[in-house]
């Protein structure tokens, strides 16, 4: 076939989905000409599995995601249909938002902001190779013969690369949602020798919600008061619907074990590795045997369509047993399924072969982003997304990259993990992976990012001057309440009413907020001289009055660890010539490579003893090149 | 910043006197809280005379000084306490600086900081690294051997315990959407005692284990015969035995605690060191070659009724400079050993002829040990105070997290908060057996319950 040329470009970014697009967004605020190749318009920020966004961990980043100026915030307020802030009855530091989306509205808004974006161009097609020279990628190749060439080029291919859907024995060639897989661009990959590998997921099955019967289940419904997801919207309002709580039952789970032998899963036909956290009905079933119902949800996919989402209930059973058990659930008892249920299996990358800036260590101007990196989840694509959008840019610029610590965000942990530690399975954001999560906050993602974006160049004055406001509101307020005092004989029988001892004397505000059974909600009804703070301002400054103990013990600890960030390591430094490290320690920081001591300690295989060596040596390189 | 590290800068045992050295930017207010001068008062870079005291309970009588960073070893704030009273109150004034937030130096951490703190030269450097790795290969090693089987098995009983709880905390703060029980503070209180109880007992046998296991280590020499036993038994009977039966000890050395002359000893008695062919008889000289390269003094026993033999002879040239007793046994028999000829080999000896089964010669060898310990020549390794001590704060410091778990519980604080101090003690009790965190708590998480999306 021949080839011809379609176009120059300063970045390329292949796939369109959560990662795809805040890449793409993210070059061209930043002012790259940039393209966005999908192999199929439909599926630009298309939500193949569940229709929500945000959740524990998930929440953090897409407020992360925001403050940095990306795009899943303000697009998810465009278009969520129900919203929650989970974990309210614990602390502020894991609240966590999650919205319920109109997945054809989210996509259809995302596809509109992307169609309006200056410096960016959105194309169907299929790319099939990359063209690399000298181990530098220049462009790509399509199906169609054309070539586009680039100074960077983002991977965020997603379930499509190599993609294999397993419906019972049934298996065929696939991306997710029926859409057509990439597969000459997988086997490029590999010639090119990229370490790549096989991982899978699944989703369940999609019903009508016209064939369910509400009256057996437990509405779920949202928030009364909404909280935007988006830093740029100080509050919202809008008509939410309901979810639908059921369980399945020792009927569902009989009929599951019966056909075990009918599941892709354990029939053997699957080799990818799938996540412990989001294990297939027929998995959980297996490995718990003894519990006796597991919960679903069931969710609305949006306000025009009547399908329905079955949440928990993944499966790779065929469709006639995935008939017979969905309909042993109270309430689904005559369900009609308008889409089966699928698992999938995917090419992605291992994510130890990529730098902390998301730039393969084998092909340089290569950057990897979502699921192609071991990750799962569109928050998670997203956060990698819009980091390898930035740092193709900076890249190509000459400019140092852009990464943020674990000290820093969430979406710092997330790819700290992927790159450094590596994953097994498909790799989900967990409160509990942030060693620093009571700084990590939903609340303060802003005060935390916007400021670094704006100063790269991708957070806009309007969402800067958000910032500053905000930091002057809650830090005028903290003043004042510091500074208001109220008597005894006001506050004294509200503090019997709630349970906490009653004070002599006056108390100012701030001092009463110190109280855990008193709350800067609750004290608004002796507190009238009150301006408007957005909800997240008010929790943060709670949060920071509150616990103060705890954040500042935090805080030294972020200290500590930021010491050894801080400690640069070469990207050439020989290790082999380190009097008294280990070989192991030798030989997994010549693979690492880290950027600094701190990431070379949280490499496996290197002990603290290895980092204490380490640094007598970089030290004495110092004293070496000052000459004493 | 730094955290604040605190050691014995000297070795025990020499006259008693040790130093200890607090260096870190709490140096100065640790010093202030269980140091008091006699005058009231201390002056920057004056040795001042005082009292450490531990809750109006006089710990010692010190000389005490804090000197402000740069211009110090280690260029940080360093304080230095000057314990006059003997081995225990340099352990409690240790114990005492720790329990107020310094933490146990690493071995050459002082000198590390040192370095990299800008002073030291490049040569002084390599020493510190020669530390480091001679470290890596030792301590844990014999921190683990000093821990018998029943001891690091409750840390890892406790351990388990609080990834029970933390494993369930995790579960409620990751999956508030799940059918999943929900944790009460109730049930967190009750989880939380159960494992305060078992810090708290781990930590009262840590301190009576740290009396009976500490002590000199000498080790009682000799071929088949020669009377070990029976010098054995002799110096127990004249020192009434604090314990008889250590755990861990095989039954081809035996271990003996006692205290001569008011010093603390551990008496290891051993099947004698030779070539053999044996299986079994080489198992116990391999156990006899580690008590004698682990004792702090070798009491070398010949029968002076025979002649010196070959294996006497290899015996001697293998103890060489080592601090050694020789004793010549059976003098009630005859004596046709030569002095001078065993000289040649061990020529830091002090020799001495006796009969030990007549009690002969016993008081003359603790004479002469008194002279040897309290002359600085023969001290305890530090390696297992040190090690008792750290594993004695760490426990402290587990036990004090769950404290603060509690009362956060009690008050009914949001859980997150509450995790912080749990996890925090399971990873002290982590450093104890040498496991740190992974990520085997989100693993239980996965392996417990059944979760999706």
């Amino acid at each position: 076939m021949c080839n011809f040329h379609m176009g120059d470009y300063d970045i390329i970014v292949v796939g369109a989905g959560h990662a795809g697009c805040e890449a793409a967004l993210a070059a061209a605020r930043m002012g790259a000409e940039t393209l966005l190749l999908s192999i199929n318009l439909e599926a630009v920020a298309m939500m193949p599995c569940n229709p929500s966004i945000g959740g524990t961990g998930k929440g953090h980043l897409v407020r992360e995601i925001d403050a940095l100026g990306g795009e899943m915030g303000i697009n998810i307020d465009k278009t969520f249909i129900q919203s929650r802030m989970l974990n309210t009855a614990k602390g502020q530091a894991v609240y966590s938002l999650r919205a319920q989306a109109d997945k054809h509205q989210y996509h259809l808004e995302m596809k509109k902001t992307i169609e309006k974006q200056p410096n960016l161009d959105l194309k169907q097609g299929e790319v099939v190779s990359l063209i690399v020279e000298n181990d530098t990628v220049k462009g790509v190749e399509m199906k169609t013969g054309a070539v586009y060439m680039a100074r960077a080029v983002i991977l965020a291919t997603g379930t499509f690369l190599n993609g294999k859907i397993f419906i019972g024995h049934s298996v065929f060639a696939s991306g997710p949602n029926g859409l057509a897989p990439s597969v000459e661009l997988a086997e490029n990959l590999r010639g090119l020798g990229l370490p790549m590998r096989r991982f899978k997921t699944g989703t369940p099955a999609r019903c009508l919600g016209t064939s369910l019967d509400y009256s057996k289940m437990t509405e779920q419904k949202g928030d009364a008061q909404i909280q935007p997801f988006s830093f740029m919207n100080d509050e919202l309002d809008k008509e939410q619907v309901s979810c639908w709580l059921t369980y399945t039952n020792e009927e569902t789970h009989r009929i599951i074990r019966e056909n075990f032998s009918r599941s892709a899963l354990f029939g053997g036909q699957i080799e990818g590795v799938g996540p412990r956290y989001c294990p297939s009905i027929e998995d959980k079933v297996n490995r718990f045997a003894d519990k006796k119902r597991h919960q679903t949800f069931i969710e609305p996919e949006g306000l025009d369509t009547d399908e329905m989402y079955i949440q928990g209930m993944s499966t790779s059973l065929p469709e006639d047993v995935q008939y017979d058990f969905y309909r042993t659930i109270p309430g689904l008892e005559n369900l009609k399924i308008v889409r089966p249920a699928y698992a999938i299996e995917y090419d992605c990358i291992d994510p130890l072969g990529l730098k902390l800036n998301l730039e393969s260590r084998k092909i340089s101007m290569l950057f990897c982003a979502g699921q192609f990196n071991g990750s799962s989840g569109y928050e998670e694509a997203a956060s990698q997304g819009i980091m390898a959008g930035i740092n193709a840019v900076l890249a190509i610029n000459g400019k140092e990259p852009f990464i943020l610590d674990r000290s820093e965000a969430y979406i710092g942990v997330l790819i700290d993990d992927l790159v450094t530690k590596g994953t097994m399975e498909p790799y989900r954001i967990m409160t509990s992976r942030a060693e620093y999560r009571l700084v990590l906050r939903q609340d303060n993602a802003d005060l935390r990012l916007t400021e670094k974006s704006y100063r790269i160049g991708l957070a806009t004055k309007e969402r800067y001057d958000n910032l500053l406001r905000k930091r002057q509101l809650v830090e005028q307020e903290r003043i004042r309440l510091e500074n208001t005092k109220v008597s005894k004989d006001v506050i004294n029988p509200l503090l019997e009413k709630w349970g906490t001892s009653p004070v002599s004397g006056s108390v100012s505000l701030l001092e009463l907020m110190k109280r855990p059974q008193v709350t800067y909600d609750k004290l608004s009804v002796i507190d009238t001289d009150r301006v408007y703070m957005p909800k997240h301002a008010a929790d943060h400054l709670e949060v920071q009055i509150k616990y103060e103990g705890y954040i500042r013990k935090q805080m030294s600890q972020i200290e500590r660890f930021k010491r050894l960030e801080d400690k640069r390591l070469d990207q050439n430094f020989a290790y082999e010539e380190v009097d008294g490290l280990r070989l192991e320690a030798v030989e997994k920081l010549n693979r690492f490579k880290p950027n600094s001591i701190g990431q070379a300690s949280r490499i496996s295989g290197v002990s603290p003893a290895d980092i204490n060596v380490l640094l007598i040596h970089l030290e004495k390189l110092r004293r070496n090149r000052n000459g004493n | 910043m730094e955290d604040t590290i605190a050691a014995v800068a000297t070795a025990y045992g020499e006259g008693g006197i040790g130093i200890i050295r607090i260096s870190g930017p709490g140096a100065e207010r640790i010093l202030s809280e269980v140091f008091v001068p006699a005058s009231g008062n201390i002056e920057a870079r004056k040795f001042t005379y005082g009292h450490i005291v531990d809750e109006d309970k006089t710990v010692d009588e010190v000389m005490a000084v804090i000197m402000h960073g740069p211009k110090t070893y280690t260029c940080e704030d360093v304080a230095e306490i000057n314990c006059h009273g003997g081995i225990i109150p340099l352990k409690k004034t240790l114990e005492l600086v720790l329990s107020k937030g310094a933490r146990l130096a690493e071995p050459g951490e002082f000198t590390k900081r040192a370095f990299l703190n800008g002073r030291l030269d490049l040569s002084q450097a390599e020493a510190v690294i020669d530390l480091i790795k001679a470290r890596t290969d030792r301590t844990f090693d014999v921190a683990l051997k000093q821990l018998d089987g029943s001891y690091s098995e409750s840390i890892v009983k406790i351990r388990n315990k609080l990834v029970d709880i933390l494993v369930n905390v995790t579960v409620n703060i990751d999956y508030p959407d799940e059918d999943i029980e929900v944790i009460t503070y109730e049930k967190l209180k009750s989880d939380l005692c159960d494992v305060k109880k078992s810090i708290s007992s781990l930590i009262s046998s840590a301190e009576r284990g740290r009396i009976l296991r500490e002590g000199i280590k000498v080790s009682i020499i000799g071929k088949p015969n020669v009377g070990k036993s029976s010098l054995m038994n002799a110096l127990l009977q004249e020192n009434r035995a604090i314990v008889t039966d250590i755990p861990g000890t095989t039954r081809d050395t035996i271990e003996e605690q006692m205290s001569i002359r008011g010093i603390p000893v551990i008496l290891t008695d051993t099947a004698g060191i030779r070539n053999t062919d044996d299986k079994i008889e080489k198992i116990g000289i391999e156990k006899s070659k580690e008590a004698f390269n682990s004792a702090d003094l070798i009491i070398y026993i010949i029968d002076g009724s025979r002649d010196i033999d070959e294996e006497d002879d290899e015996m001697l040239s293998y103890i060489g400079e080592r601090k050694c007793i020789i004793l010549i046994n059976k003098s009630d028999i005859r004596n046709v050993v030569d002095d001078s000829y065993i000289i040649k080999y061990v020529p830091n000896a002090s020799v001495i002829h006796a009969s030990v089964i007549n009690g002969e010669g016993i008081s003359e060898l603790e004479n002469i040990f008194e002279e040897m310990f309290y002359g600085g020549e023969v001290s305890q390794s530090e390696s297992m105070t040190v090690t008792n001590a750290r594993h004695a704060d760490l426990l402290k410091k587990a036990d004090s997290c769950i404290d603060d778990a509690l009362s956060m519980c009690e008050i009914m604080q949001p859980l997150e908060f509450i995790e912080v101090d749990i996890n925090r003690s399971y990873e002290l009790l982590g450093e104890i057996i040498g496991e740190t965190v992974a990520d085997d708590i989100l693993n239980e998480v996965f392996s417990r319950f059944c979760l999706g999306k």
